[in-house]
């Protein structure tokens, strides 16, 4: 034992600083963890995630005392006794439901804001792969939470999603077998998917989340010009009380009042979502119980899914794979891809990323649009071009990239 | 101003994604049916019929098969000897001059399997649609037995005595109970039984029933519970209309509800399946109200932070 205040009272901010470093805490993660302060409102989306997560974590918890993994008793647990016994059992529901959708539109808005303003390299390469990570276990989450009320869509996704672990002409059925527990969905696969859910992807998440929060403290946060700051310059000016000319800003309370503005006024949006407009998050099919002896006229993931979906239906069985598994992976290269050594927005790069960057976000959304569409007639065509744009522009991004001038 | 361009921007491309997957994806993966209001335009008109005559007429042509309970007529035999005999429990007549049409009756009586829209099931002629139709009767006659059903008709059913009636011979629903273990079933209502056994025997009458109701039908018709939160309020009208209209082949006959009756099976639905609408409606405004007051403090509280920092 060092330096050691035999006089502190007990559980006093010293006592607590000799033995749980409270004070240096504070001051490296909240009051002198810089941000720079020429930042706009999609800064704010990290803190929202943070917030919808914890809604899902706790009404999830509520959802949890009730819900029954079994397949005789999951779909009445969920529908009869959550939505209809539990005192706002329906509320904690839709708050699940709503947020489990809602929480994709801000990791896409996140992803984009991320690759618009080229916040994934000159040391931020982590911060950007461990997002990815992030949405790879959100995106596992979210699939194995869709299993658990046992309804049609429930039963058909997985389904056709355990299938895809065949391989195609590989015809690993054994494989798939394996994953279900089963020839088909039945009682092991609903267990294990709810054990997921439940405990290994939370855990998973929970872990990831502490890495990417960590990944950010050593390069900091990028800017909305993508200047380079001298962190350490710009603080002690605001140390000095040069709080309007520094350029950073601190994370506690500063940066935090415009994070909390940011998500007050998201929330007026989820509530409203949640109490008038929860269709797009409840898709009605999944309101019928689970029947292996009835497909759905429509199969389709949620919303969040349809793109690599499209990627995948359009190709004949092993291209389609392949070009799937391509999608799947592609998004985490990006930093490696990326040949510029430009970290700055898109507008300040020069065209041919920037229009690369229009392009991707249109030829996603086309692709989402076309997943959901049943792939008949100009529908498929449409989905076809776009799953080879969305490749093509993925292979051309490093050769669009590598000519571009120093700015 | 930048920052309002971005936001912009981003409720653009988010509301866009949202038009395609939501209201147009499915406008294309949905066949749209026009509700015709339940006004059976197609049906011949009826003529003022005369209860009085229809009295002697019902009762020589309709209580060999169907009770009146109202009137102190029982059913021949008990739901489940009937569902062997006829495939589903004729239905009590007391309240159908109300609950049905009064076009959509007269045409029923003529020709059940056409009015229906089940002829299709009977094409082959190996079957027949279980009630014999009246053709052979008069337009008068038959005017003057609608009259009757008319005249001895509850006027304020209440929406659960439709829904029995019109729907609930074929279709159970298993969240309509006060207590755990009551329910509607195919044979009536299941009451909360003291012994095990009652409840078993009570299950197995269901059972029997289910199976002469699957041999007729083709297959269980679905538990309506909760329904109403899996299909679209414009489906379950435009389906209990005319049902071939949205499922050509089905074997789900129309049954032809009044607009008044239609309306008491959905709020019925709507109360076993989505009782908490109501709460919803009640408790949204207040949500609503806490996080804007919540917001607007937030943003006073970003000003008066941010003001040394500009």
């Amino acid at each position: 034992m060092a330096h050691f205040d035999k006089n502190a009272k007990p559980f006093s901010e010293q006592w607590l600083q000799d033995r749980l470093a409270v004070k240096t805490l504070r001051r490296v993660l909240a009051e002198e963890y810089w941000i720079p302060k020429d930042i706009n409102f999609l800064w704010a989306m990290g803190m929202i995630l943070a917030v919808t997560f914890g809604l899902l974590l706790v009404s999830g918890i509520f959802l949890l005392m009730y819900y029954k993994p079994d397949v005789a008793l999951a779909f009445d647990s969920v529908n009869y006794t959550i939505m209809q016994e539990v005192g706002f059992g329906w509320l904690f529901r839709h708050i699940h439901g709503v947020a489990a959708s809602v929480v994709f539109l801000i990791i896409y808005i996140h992803m984009f804001t991320g690759i618009y303003y080229g916040s994934y390299k000159q040391g931020r390469e982590m911060i950007w792969i461990s997002g990815m990570l992030l949405f790879v276990t959100f995106s596992a989450e979210a699939f194995s939470g869709y299993m658990l009320p046992w309804g049609q869509m429930s039963y058909w996704a997985g389904m056709v999603i355990t299938n895809l672990f065949s391989a195609g002409s590989l015809e690993l059925n054994g494989v798939v077998e394996w994953i279900r527990g089963d020839y088909v969905p039945g009682d092991a696969f609903l267990t294990r998917f709810f054990m997921l859910h439940v405990l290994l992807l939370p855990l998973a998440i929970l872990g990831i989340i502490v890495l990417h929060f960590g990944s950010l403290r050593i390069p900091h946060v990028n800017n909305q010009e993508g200047a380079e700051i001298d962190f350490d310059a710009e603080a002690e000016k605001y140390l000095a009380g040069k709080t309007k000319e520094a350029k950073v800003i601190r994370f506690q309370f500063d940066f935090l009042s415009k994070d909390i503005m940011v998500l007050a006024w998201f929330l007026i949006l989820f509530f409203y979502l949640v109490f008038y407009h929860f269709g797009f998050a409840m898709d009605p099919v999944n309101f019928d119980p689970a029947d292996g002896l009835k497909t759905p006229a429509h199969i389709y993931p949620e919303w969040y899914f349809l793109w690599s979906y499209e990627i995948l239906r359009p190709f004949p069985k092993d291209p389609g794979l392949i070009a799937f598994a391509f999608a799947q992976v592609i998004f985490v290269l990006l930093p490696f891809l990326d040949r510029s050594p430009n970290a700055i927005p898109a507008h300040k790069r020069g065209k041919p990323f920037f229009i690369w960057f229009w392009l991707l976000l249109i030829d996603m959304i086309i692709l989402t649009a076309m997943g959901k569409l049943p792939p008949e007639g100009i529908f498929s065509t449409i989905g076809l071009w776009a799953a080879w744009g969305f490749i093509i522009l993925w292979v051309a991004l490093p050769f669009i990239t590598k000519n571009e001038k120093v700015k | 101003m930048r920052e309002l361009k971005i936001l912009v921007v981003v409720i653009f491309f988010s509301l866009v994604t949202y038009w395609l997957v939501e209201p147009y994806a499915h406008s294309q993966m949905h066949k749209h049916v026009e509700s015709e209001g339940f006004e059976y335009k197609n049906l011949p008109e009826v003529a003022k019929g005369d209860a009085t005559a229809g009295e002697g007429l019902v009762m020589s042509n309709c209580i060999a098969c169907h009770s009146i309970e109202s009137k102190g007529m029982a059913a021949p035999m008990d739901a489940v000897t009937s569902s062997a005999s006829y495939g589903v429990n004729p239905p009590d007549l007391s309240n159908a001059g109300a609950i049905y049409d009064a076009k959509f009756l007269a045409a029923f009586i003529k020709d059940p399997a056409s009015a229906s829209q089940v002829a299709h099931k009977f094409a082959d002629g190996t079957k027949s649609h279980p009630m014999p139709g009246y053709a052979w009767m008069s337009e008068g006659d038959i005017a003057n037995m609608v009259a009757y059903l008319q005249s001895i008709a509850k006027k304020d059913l209440t929406e659960k005595e439709v829904f029995v009636d019109a729907c609930g011979r074929c279709h159970a629903a298993r969240y309509d109970g006060k207590v755990i273990g009551e329910k509607w079933t195919q044979i009536g209502q299941k009451p909360k039984f003291k012994y095990e056994k009652d409840s078993l025997a009570f299950d197995i009458k269901v059972l029997e029933y289910q199976d002469n109701l699957k041999k007729y039908m083709g297959k269980l018709p679905p538990d309506l519970s909760i329904i109403i939160r899996a299909r679209s309020h414009n489906f379950l009208e435009t389906f209990i209309e005319n049902p071939q209209t949205q499922l050509e082949g089905t074997a789900m006959p129309a049954v032809g509800l009044t607009k008044d009756s239609f309306h008491k099976v959905m709020q019925h639905l709507e109360n076993i399946g989505d009782p908490s609408a109501k709460d919803r409606a009640a408790y949204g405004p207040w949500f609503l109200l806490y996080m804007v007051i919540f917001t607007i403090l937030a943003t006073l509280w970003k000003k008066s932070v941010w003001k040394k920092l500009h």
